[in-house]
């Protein structure tokens, strides 16, 4: 029959690589997965992303994000160090404005640029999944959360769809589900993560700027990177205790 | 006891608090889920139910428990970074509803009895048929979603304008997409 055939060549071996545990209940029943031994995070390597939106496809995919809604999305900055407006033009205008461009929320790719003057660069942007969120303190219902291994959730059988999440958000990563009608937004593909799969971002990311991260893990290469290189995270005013580090952040990105 | 003389009345609404206490309790033993608490204010089952969520990208390990060969070409190569599904597309992922195959009669009388239909990927059923192919992904579109060049791209990253690169031939034409540079023997 289809069915064993299917489990036979694909859950077996996928099961001998890195899904031992793909029918486990809850992580803190699957055997190989112990919530207090990690504490996950991302690192968004700024100069390797080439703005190529694979990662916004790979995680409406992954987890049926609907369109015209993002759990992560790029932006393209064009930032000069002559005075210019939001549409790209030179004006006499004194401020300094990046333009900054995010099209289907960089889904389909970006247009080809051809003004070589100024820096370009993309930051792909996505839940920052704080240590200190603002967006689980403000639910009344407690319907989001951090939970033990560092991953904001929300439980969307107890949430009611009251959005003060989403305004609370600093950046801007949570939205309310058209149909569902509760507030969605990324989960750091806490499926994938606690099976010992990466994330759908990081898994078809072409160039390796993305890599997820585990702080508590004393072998995490994430260390040695944080010491060697300038990592920023965003709007660090607010004290989010934010983990998704950017290698190499442009000072303009907002 | 003279202090509790005319106190009769203190006593039935003081067992009117201790009655409407007890019905809060067996009200909030019911309605108050049996894992909220457990990790804080929230309900501590909804963990386990998020990380049932099904994947549909079942990362390279998968795909390279049989095409080893593709690995070790890749390995050696400047695509050694870029996992399987970043270019064939996940392996679980569902046709759009629009080009799923209609079910037979006999598919559907099984899925009346036994499960819902779950039409399958060219990748799934490759997977679990060798034999089925499935279709390879364009190059003139795939290759140039990414090395389309473009002022915005990173300095060092290659990338070329594929209409003066190629002049309309397919890139795999010189290019073995899983190593895909020529001078260090990755060319066909």
């Amino acid at each position: 029959m289809n069915l064993s055939r299917r489990q036979m060549l694909i859950l077996l071996p996928a099961a001998a690589v890195a899904w031992k545990s793909v029918l486990a209940g809850s992580p803190e029943e699957s055997p190989n997965y112990k919530m207090t031994d990690h504490w996950w995070g991302m690192l968004i390597d700024i100069p390797k992303c080439i703005g190529c939106g694979n990662c916004v496809r790979a995680c409406a995919t992954e987890n049926d994000v609907p369109d015209g809604h993002f759990r992560t999305w790029v932006e393209r900055y064009h930032r000069s160090d002559w005075p210019m407006t939001e549409s790209g033009e030179v004006t006499a205008n004194p401020l300094i404005v990046p333009e900054v461009i995010s099209p289907d929320g960089g889904k389909e790719g970006f247009p080809v640029a051809t003004d070589e003057r100024g820096k370009y660069f993309f930051v792909p942007k996505m839940c920052n999944h704080c240590a200190d969120s603002p967006c689980t303190q403000v639910c009344p219902v407690g319907a989001t959360f951090i939970s033990p291994d560092g991953v904001v959730l929300v439980d969307q059988t107890y949430c009611l769809g009251c959005a003060y999440c989403v305004q609370a958000c600093p950046y801007g990563c949570r939205y309310i589900h058209p149909t569902k009608e509760v507030a969605d937004k990324c989960t750091l593909c806490y499926h994938r993560i606690t099976k010992g799969l990466t994330t759908a971002c990081c898994e078809a990311c072409p160039t390796g700027a993305r890599q997820l991260v585990d702080l508590k893990n004393p072998n995490d290469p994430i260390h040695e990177f944080l010491k060697t290189h300038n990592v920023q995270v965003l709007k660090p005013q607010m004290a989010t205790g934010a983990k998704l580090f950017y290698n190499d952040l442009d000072g303009s990105v907002r | 006891m003279s202090v509790f003389k005319d106190a009769g009345h203190l006593f039935r609404f003081a067992g009117l608090f201790v009655l409407a206490f007890l019905v809060f309790l067996v009200v909030r033993h019911y309605v108050v889920p049996k894992s909220f608490g457990q990790y804080g204010h929230y309900r501590g089952a909804a963990i386990g139910e998020i990380a049932q969520h099904p994947a549909k990208f079942a990362g390279h390990e998968v795909c390279e428990s049989c095409h080893s060969d593709v690995a070790e070409k890749k390995k050696a190569g400047k695509h050694a970074h870029v996992n399987c599904e970043a270019c064939h597309g996940a392996i679980f992922e569902r046709l759009p509803v629009a080009e799923q195959p209609r079910p037979n009669l006999y598919q559907r009388a099984v899925a009346l009895i036994v499960r819902p239909i779950q039409p399958d990927s060219p990748l799934l059923r490759h997977a679990e048929d060798p034999t089925v192919k499935p279709v390879l992904p364009d190059t003139a579109v795939l290759c140039a979603s990414c090395h389309t060049a473009s002022a915005a791209k990173p300095k060092g990253f290659p990338q070329v304008v594929p209409a003066e690169h190629s002049n309309g031939m397919p890139c795999e034409t010189c290019h073995n997409p899983h190593s895909p540079q020529m001078d260090a023997g990755g060319a066909k």
